[in-house]
């Protein structure tokens, strides 16, 4: 049986903001909507920035990519601070459940010493690689254009160093503050990890947000999560005894899987714009991509060894055939 | 690796430093200044980044966490706010004159300020300042959409809410906010810390948010009451960031010291001017006031800032050049601003009105010096004017000050009979000063200023070329709804109308 309240009813005088009619009709906006378009100032800016005359204060023109319309590159999550923060208590509550078992059943002594060194050596270094990420999604939150675009780069730099702050906490557990110090002193010496380290540091030096874009969330993530936590953590590790790591870097695994809808959706989105695009987007990822599996062979061959060559192989046409579907042929 | 069976526990800081601290490293494939570029040319010297002390220590997953809480709570209200008709429980439709400004030229700032703690939340070449800004630049977009979902259900029911966007960057009070976020964004990260994280979060948030908020309770407002309080730890993270920050920038290096007094000087006067929209709101358009400009400035102006002073006073920092013009400017400002508006007030998307008698005698007894002797008078030959069915309306356009963007509306400091106006001549252009403060910043920075974009002038150019109702489409100003005087509009109509509806029985068929 239903039952029906009476209540004072109002008519409304607007059904929503004039910029959201514009955009999508006469018609109640989603919060996302109100949380998002057309938020960024968008005409009569007043000063040229001092730390660079030759840009506007939001400027479409320092990346190669050309949008009719920035606000086009929608996050399919729909993220605005609330759905974000709420999702992310949510894991982080998982997460923390997964560490206390770790830790209150001693699992970390029932890991097989060789792995535990090897889970060490993998994932600590790693930390320093989201740091670099984590700055690389500011940025393109910083120079970015259109709220839609630049608002969910923001809350990816602080997923990344919520992701480095996890991967220092598993070097903590597995291995005290020395494996943190050890790790640091691999990042900066050791060959294995120099090729990443040197691709990190030469994305950092990119100030075209959209290839930073490419560079960083396409390529290098897009190699790095499904090599690293998938056939590696989920699948080597866990079938030698290690899966407590694995429920460890469970928070990594799900973020991918989450953050790759929006990552592709843009890449689709900026490559159905036009043939330009889709050229400029298969020259940076043809040269990222490459730079970047050739940075993280050394890498997961410390894991996988001899096979590691034909697992990143494998990886690169994952890679290119998730690309192809966005519509980009690298 | 020699590995322990049982790691030791780990002290709040420390963890915190190896969570945080120990994730930067020098590089070495690119140079320092390749990947920080615009670290050094405001000529701030940082010798050691190390040397900052991390104000929270908040790691993302206590982030998220405490975040996620104040959400929840957050939406639950608004949520029940605007189903069971929330906004009739306000005190007075003229209340919402307030919540229109605040839309239009504060919460596009606050996403300005996202936008800006992100570029130095990257720029900035130590990692505890750099997740310190980024925390903030996350904050900060959730104050720009909590505000605009907590008023989304006014603009539902009332004029003047639903062109905030067009208004943000086309009408002209609105570029009195706009040209400050402008003027942080295009300076340099130091700058910008004491911009933003400084002068607005430390010196003004208080006199922004608790005047505001408290008068959102007055007022039984409870969806704005909400995001303050849901906003007040957010911005006691901001307070503290701010204060860090002038304070390593003065402990690293002495020669740091000049330059940051400009800043100092600079952007406090900058903000003041902005508060000058607030003293209105407190003076004016709270019909249940919380307490006068004047006092509120006593309290966080006065007391908190010159407790401030004191403490930077052994840096060799002096307080700002405007201080004293300010504290003889508090007296007046309200009321003139306030003069300014409603003569104004066909061209703004919120409306003014004449106090009532009752009201002028509070602004007499708040404002004893001042009020009766130069301000009564003109209200009172205002509602004459009004009464006789010929309102004033001042059809000339307001002359801006090329800095702060305010109408020239205030007067000399020591003499109240006097309107303050400054000119100067710039490469054989002349531009108007409301202060010599404003005055100041200009010539400090010229070739910045002179780029400032000036709403009225622009009335005059191509497409508008002075055509008013043109410049009101444009503008997104809806003539005979959104402005003009409360006495008479829709919404004073359709809140009594409304109110009465909710509060009373009336008859089948009964005109409404």
């Amino acid at each position: 049986m239903q039952i029906d309240l009476r209540t004072v009813t109002i008519e409304p005088v607007h059904q929503t903001f004039d910029h959201l009619a514009r955009r999508f009709g006469d018609k109640p906006a989603s919060r996302y909507q109100e949380g998002s378009y057309d938020l960024q100032a968008a005409e009569n800016l007043h000063y040229r920035p001092t730390w660079d005359p030759d840009q506007a204060l939001y400027d479409t023109g320092i990346t190669r990519i050309v949008m009719a319309d920035w606000h086009a590159l929608k996050d399919p999550r729909q993220f605005y601070y609330n759905t974000y923060t709420v999702t992310r208590a949510r894991q982080q509550d998982a997460t923390e459940a997964n560490f206390s078992f770790v830790e209150s059943r001693g699992l970390v002594a029932l890991l097989p010493p060789q792995l535990r060194t090897l889970a060490l050596d993998l994932l600590v270094p790693l930390r320093h690689a989201a740091w670099g990420a984590n700055q690389n999604n500011a940025f393109m939150c910083g120079y970015g254009y259109g709220v839609t675009f630049t608002q969910p780069c923001m809350y990816h730099a602080m997923d990344l160093l919520g992701i480095a702050q996890y991967l220092s906490r598993i070097g903590l557990l597995l291995g005290d503050t020395a494996a943190l110090d050890a790790g640091k002193r691999a990042w900066m010496a050791s060959p294995v990890w120099q090729p990443l380290r040197r691709y990190v540091e030469d994305s950092m030096a990119v100030r075209d947000p959209f290839e930073l874009f490419v560079a960083q969330n396409v390529a290098l993530d897009g190699l790095l999560y499904p090599l690293v936590y998938q056939r590696i953590v989920d699948d080597e590790l866990a079938s030698r005894g290690g899966s407590a790591v694995a429920m460890l870097t469970q928070f990594m695994s799900d973020w991918y899987e989450e953050s790759s809808r929006w990552v592709d959706a843009v890449l689709k989105v900026a490559a159905a714009e036009s043939g330009r695009n889709r050229e400029v987007l298969a020259q940076w990822l043809d040269a990222w991509t490459r730079r970047a599996a050739a940075a993280l062979l050394p890498v997961v061959a410390q894991a996988l060894g001899p096979a590691a060559d034909e697992i990143v192989a494998e990886q690169l046409a994952a890679l290119a055939a998730r690309t192809a579907k966005a519509g980009v042929a690298a | 690796m020699d590995v322990k069976a049982v790691p030791k526990k780990l002290g709040l800081k420390e963890k915190y430093r190896h969570l945080t601290r120990g994730l930067g490293w020098e590089p070495s494939y690119q140079t320092r200044e390749a990947l920080f570029p615009y670290a050094g040319y405001e000529g701030i010297r940082i010798h050691d980044w190390d040397r900052w002390e991390d104000p929270f220590r908040l790691t993302m997953d206590a982030y998220w966490k405490y975040q996620a809480e104040k959400e929840r709570k957050f939406y639950a209200v608004i949520d029940a706010h605007a189903q069971n008709n929330g906004h009739l429980n306000i005190t007075d439709a003229r209340y919402l004159s307030a919540l229109k400004i605040f839309l239009q030229a504060i919460s596009p700032g606050e996403y300005a300020a996202h936008r800006g703690f992100a570029r130095v939340g990257r720029e900035f070449p130590g990692v505890g300042t750099q997740v310190a800004c980024q925390m903030q630049a996350i904050d900060e977009i959730r104050h720009a959409q909590t505000q605009i979902h907590a008023l989304s259900n006014y603009n539902r029911y009332y004029h003047g809410f639903h062109a905030f966007a067009d208004a943000r960057d086309r009408i002209w009070y609105t570029s009195v906010a706009r040209s400050f976020f402008d003027d942080a964004m295009s300076a340099g990260p130091f700058e910008f810390m004491i911009a933003i994280g400084f002068s607005f979060e430390y010196v003004l948030t208080n006199l922004l948010f608790v005047p505001f908020m408290s008068g959102a309770a007055y007022n039984g407002d409870m969806a704005t009451v909400t995001f303050g309080f849901s906003a007040q730890s957010d911005e006691a993270r901001h307070m503290t960031l701010g204060l860090e920050c002038i304070k390593f920038m003065l402990e690293q290096d002495p020669a740091n010291v000049p330059i940051v007094q400009r800043w100092f000087d600079k952007w406090f006067w900058r903000g003041f001017r902005v508060l000058g929209l607030v003293s209105t709101m407190m003076d004016y358009m709270l019909p249940k006031r919380v307490m006068s400009w004047r006092e509120a400035w006593e309290i966080y102006g006065v007391e908190n800032g010159g407790a401030l002073f004191a403490d930077l006073a052994r840096y060799g920092i002096r307080p700002p050049a405007g201080w004293e013009d300010a504290g003889k400017a508090i007296d007046h400002m309200s009321h003139q601003f306030m003069l300014g508006l409603y003569q104004w007030s066909f061209g703004t998307s919120f409306h003014s009105w004449i106090p009532s008698e009752e009201e002028m005698d509070w602004l007499a007894e708040k404002y004893p010096t001042t009020f009766e002797r130069w301000y009564r008078p003109r209200w009172d030959h205002l509602r004459k004017l009004a009464a006789a069915g010929t309102p004033f309306k001042n059809f000339g356009l307001a002359k801006l000050c090329q800095c702060c963007q305010l109408p020239v509306v205030f007067t000399e400091p020591d003499d109240p009979t006097l309107s303050c106006h400054r000119e100067l001549e710039y490469k054989q252009e002349k531009y108007h000063f409301c202060s010599d403060h404003c005055l100041r910043i200009f010539e400090d920075e010229a070739e910045k200023y002179v780029q400032a974009w000036l709403p009225m002038p622009q009335l005059f150019q191509a497409p508008l070329n002075g055509d008013v109702g043109a410049w009101m489409a444009w503008v997104g100003l809806k003539d005979g709804l959104d402005n003009g005087d409360f006495a008479g509009s829709p919404d004073q109509r359709n809140f009594e109308q409304w109110r009465r509806n909710a509060t009373r029985n009336h008859r089948e068929g009964e005109a409404q």
